[in-house]
């Protein structure tokens, strides 16, 4: 075994080695295989065979595995598809720059201006939205926005609207916002937290303005956090197909909804697997591009 | 300072409004739920319980409820054996492709549901298991291990290590101290790792949906009503799936509380 049991302490390690204990691997990998095999199979197989399934061909409504590039072809050649692909993107990088900054106050203050008890109940509280049904939530949303809703009811009082909020970029970033600021909170805050306090402290006795130690301080210090927050905004954004479906009309639709419509509509899943590993590659650089500058050296 | 008080004082009043955000749909779908009118607004109609009784009365949410239970509790026990012994792994052995290995486990919450959802669909059709309640298990469980393993390994973290080699040194095999050291110090951790896995699993919807065939479960119920049209039963539906994910919740963060506490106090 190359493996060294570094965690073990050195008396269970003596023992081992000469003990009964010693030849049984059994435990190692019955501990250690199951998920490779499991994750292998489901999840890493079903995602080959999609790449795989993009060359395939349908005839006469039935699918053939073959290796072509019409596909792909077709799709890159369309119209439709990079106006959906450009809408999409636009629309997760509004939602990221949107959800992101109205995250960052929130997350000032529960990182900097709450005791330790009241920033645990607060991510508690920010933790129940992930339990609860996002589309009831967008559900919701739908009626609150509807031009006889809620939010337009309200605003006639004062002589207002109504105005029109359902089918529009407004209604899908509300959407993308329910869905992530959340998360975009709690990961804002835990990055601003685990700031050393003593250096916003010296910024402040040296004179610095709080704007300035926002901006030359407290930022750069939080930097890789923050951009993991607004990574995972991002993909949040970019999959999800409720929002742009019940809150912006679907007109044009997002790649999410282009995959649904080509699945459930014409049994074309060679066409979708096109736009998912698109997506997937856009995904891919995205993360990748924000991890590198995430862990680039500063100043460099 | 009074300008210092000014600020906490906007600060807090930014944090009230972006909570009533995160809140007002949860909040206003359960006022719905019991309000008379087709199309809800302010002010409200009458106080009525008509959406609980369609929903009462109709087989198909029924049928569903029985689905997304079975579907749950089984995802909640293969995840959480899978991520417990994947936690343990990672806490015990040092090996070469560990990297690898934990990418490989944490990565799926990354990947966007809609694209889980059409490879499962095709892998589940190639392999003759499409359709079945057994594929919704089979790909939640995908989903949920990661969360397993990561709510695990936190537990695991807090144990002392020398704990398991006395076990050893006082005689017991390695399934013995698994059985009487390990799994009993992470027994809190286990129960909030069923009870979220299960939570999980009970509000999904993306590939539920594209895979599960005539086997729908409740958040594919909500799904086809809320595409057909504006219909209040699915505030009902939302209500109830609200309760059960709430109390699986509290559950599992009462009991890590309360060890923790516990633990804290006998130490201190």
């Amino acid at each position: 075994m190359p493996s060294a049991d570094r965690s073990a302490p050195s008396l269970a390690k003596d023992q081992t080695s000469g003990g009964r204990v010693a030849h049984w691997p059994v435990f190692k990998y019955a501990m250690r295989l199951p998920i490779v095999i499991w994750q292998g199979l489901f999840f890493i197989a079903p995602l080959i065979f999609m790449v795989a399934m993009s060359f395939f061909v349908v005839r006469n409504y039935r699918m053939t595995e073959d290796f072509v590039m019409k596909n792909w072809l077709k799709m890159m050649s369309r119209d439709y598809f990079w106006d959906s692909y450009a809408l999409t993107f636009g629309l997760a990088t509004l939602s990221t720059i949107v959800v992101m900054t109205v995250a960052f106050p929130a997350a000032y203050t529960l990182a900097f201006r709450v005791s330790d008890s009241t920033r645990r109940w607060a991510v508690f509280l920010l933790i129940i939205p992930f339990f609860t049904s996002y589309l009831v939530r967008i559900f919701s949303w739908y009626v609150i926005l509807a031009e006889s809703g809620v939010i337009n009811a309200m605003l006639s009082y004062i002589g207002l609207g109504p105005y029109v909020m359902l089918n529009t970029k407004f209604g899908t970033i509300v959407g993308y916002m329910t869905l992530t600021l959340p998360l975009v909170i709690i990961l804002q805050t835990f990055s601003l937290a685990n700031i050393d306090r003593s250096l916003i402290e010296a910024a402040h006795n040296l004179g610095c303005k709080p704007w300035r130690t926002i901006y030359r301080v407290i930022l750069p210090l939080a930097r890789t956090g923050l951009i993991i927050a607004a990574v995972f905004c991002f993909i949040l954004s970019f999959g999800d197909f409720v929002s742009p479906y019940y809150l912006g009309g679907s007109k044009p639709p997002t790649l999410p909804i282009l995959i649904i419509d080509t699945v459930k509509s014409g049994q074309q899943w060679p066409r979708a697997a096109v736009v998912a590993v698109v997506m997937m590659v856009t995904l891919f650089a995205v993360a990748f591009a924000g991890i590198a500058s995430a862990y680039r050296r500063r100043g460099s | 300072m009074n300008r210092d008080r000014l600020l906490k004082g906007f600060l807090f009043g930014y944090l009230a409004l972006v909570f009533v955000f995160i809140f007002a749909p949860i909040l206003f779908s359960i006022i719905f739920s019991f309000n008379s009118d087709r199309f809800p607004t302010i002010p409200l109609g009458g106080f009525t319980l008509k959406w609980y009784e369609t929903i009462w009365q109709d087989p198909d949410v029924w049928e569903a409820a029985r689905t997304s239970l079975m579907v749950s509790i089984s995802v909640a026990i293969t995840a959480t054996c899978l991520g417990f012994a994947t936690a343990y792994t990672d806490y015990r052995y040092q090996f070469k492709l560990k990297p690898l290995y934990l990418a490989l486990i944490l990565l799926p919450p990354t990947i966007p549901l809609i694209i889980m959802a059409l490879a499962m669909l095709a892998w589940f059709a190639k392999i003759g298991l499409s359709g079945q309640v057994v594929s919704i298990i089979i790909a939640h469980t995908v989903l949920t291990a990661p969360f397993a393993m990561a709510i695990i390994r936190l537990r695991l973290s807090q144990m002392d290590a020398s704990l398991e080699a006395a076990a050893w040194n006082l005689g017991a095999d390695q399934w013995r101290a698994l059985r009487l050291v390990i799994i009993p110090f992470c027994k809190p951790a286990i129960i909030s790792s069923f009870c979220l896995t299960a939570a999980v699993s009970f509000d999904e919807f993306a590939i539920a949906w594209f895979i599960s065939g005539l086997n729908k479960t409740i958040p594919v119920v909500i799904l086809e009503i809320v595409t057909g049209n504006i219909d209040p039963q699915v505030n009902a539906i939302g209500s109830f799936v609200f309760l059960t994910s709430m109390t699986l919740v509290i559950i599992a963060q009462v009991v890590l509380m309360t060890k923790e506490k516990k633990e804290k106090d006998h130490h201190g």
